[in-house]
């Protein structure tokens, strides 16, 4: 059987392959999810990621992968989707010179879990960035949201790193949630092996 | 709850740390990565979308008015899974330095011409025996900061995505012999030497076209089916 490739750094000009608006090369790709006329609550998903010195990244890219407001994946290892359903659940942001990157789309319904349970509104995100070797991968959970308490993924985190998976609303603008990635240090962010 | 996906097969992969490679150094988490089970949200991914890549895009010398400067070559190969199946309809995204080692990218300030014929940036997408072919030219060798008198191998960077979001890879394609290997801290951070050998490519005759371009092949491994036997008190 053949064995796998392994992974390598996208390197400091990632943005010629993967976000080549500025380089006259057509994206695929956005940060924008959703059109206005989508059916779902539309939030904005705003963050900053940084390194062990605190340093933003100016050179990283964040992809997200959601279900829809029901909860179904445009998938087909998901029975329920739907053919019709216009929302891809994928987007891929490159961050700016400081570090700070947006995702505007649509609060994810929640989905189903390992053994038959629920699993809270989450959305998957991948990191890719100049020293990264791999990819690296988390998982946004919304703040105040009732079903945190019984997720089976949270439920493998401690407690006391729980909240760096959490995006919180904030208090100025309605439908706009922040979410930091630290990439080490004090409030280092808990990355996943799936 | 089983797997859906190997994990064995990331032990090819390099450590998050690689002392060599230095900005690694304050962008490597320090805790360990938390362990979870493989649930719809991550064997589910990105599919859709990829075949708006249009034909044009996977030859990277008929992007400008005129033909980049450089060796021309052709970059073909298969993509498949640890299974060997062909991972068909999947989208690859490439990028990469002209033929002086220069990057088009604002950042890069290496003292080689760009080429104004020369972008860079290809796509495209596998077709039903997950075959997918690229026309480009070969790119230079580059200096980094990355140590004293530090270059880079000659490189094209590759990203696949494969059918779920775990299958996601973006790695780097070397050419073969290249005499800076021994000295490439990212190249090196794989740290197994045949695993090294699977991101260096292949000349290849055939593939080679008369009076026109050098052929290389390379085929990528995506992550594959679990192969754990089943536990037959679950099955």
């Amino acid at each position: 059987m053949p064995e796998r490739t392994p992974s390598q750094t996208v390197g400091p000009f990632l943005h010629l392959g993967l976000a080549p608006a500025d380089y006259n090369f057509r994206p695929l790709f956005a940060p924008v999810l959703a059109e206005p006329g989508l059916a779902g609550t539309h939030i904005r998903i705003e963050g900053r990621i940084s390194d062990g010195d605190g340093n933003g990244l100016p050179d990283a890219l964040i992809e997200i992968w959601q279900a829809d407001a029901q909860g179904r994946y445009a998938h087909p290892a998901d029975g329920r989707a739907l053919g019709s359903n216009s929302f891809r659940g994928f987007g891929r942001a490159p961050t700016d010179q400081a570090g700070e990157f947006f995702f505007a789309t649509i609060k994810p319904g929640s989905v189903p879990g390992p053994h038959g349970r629920l699993q809270a509104p989450h959305i998957n995100v991948g990191i890719f960035a100049r020293g990264l070797l791999k990819r690296l991968f988390t998982r946004i959970y919304f703040a105040g949201e009732a079903m945190n308490a019984t997720d089976p993924i949270l439920a493998l985190v401690p407690l006391e790193r729980r909240q760096t998976l959490l995006a919180t609303p904030d208090a100025q603008s309605s439908g706009v949630f922040r979410f930091e990635i630290r990439l080490q240090g004090q409030d280092e962010t808990v990355f996943f092996d799936a | 709850m089983d797997d859906t996906y190997s994990r064995d097969g990331t032990r090819a992969d390099p450590p998050y740390l690689a002392a060599d490679y230095r900005s690694t150094q304050t962008r490597a988490p320090s805790r360990p990565l938390i362990v979870i089970p493989q649930t719809l949200s991550e064997i589910t991914g990105p599919i859709y979308g990829h075949a708006d890549a249009r034909p044009e895009e996977a030859d990277l010398t008929r992007q400008h008015a005129g033909e980049p400067l450089g060796e021309r070559i052709l970059v073909r190969g298969r993509v498949l899974d640890e299974a060997g199946r062909p991972v068909p309809e999947t989208l690859v995204e490439i990028w990469q330095c002209n033929a002086a080692g220069r990057y088009i990218h604002v950042a890069d300030q290496h003292p080689a011409p760009l080429d104004p014929n020369f972008t860079g940036a290809g796509r495209c997408v596998t077709d039903a025996d997950g075959v997918y072919e690229f026309t480009s030219i070969k790119p230079g060798a580059y200096p980094w900061r990355n140590h004293a008198n530090a270059w880079r191998p000659a490189h094209i960077h590759f990203s696949l995505f494969g059918p779920s979001f775990l299958t996601r890879l973006v790695t780097q394609m070397y050419f073969p012999g290249d005499p800076l290997f021994a000295f490439d801290p990212i190249f090196n951070s794989v740290p197994d030497a045949k695993a090294r050998a699977r991101m260096v490519c292949q000349f290849d005759l055939d593939t080679t076209r008369p009076e026109w371009a050098l052929g290389y092949t390379f085929d990528i491994v995506l992550r594959g089916p679990d192969a754990t036997p089943q536990d037959p008190d679950h099955a």
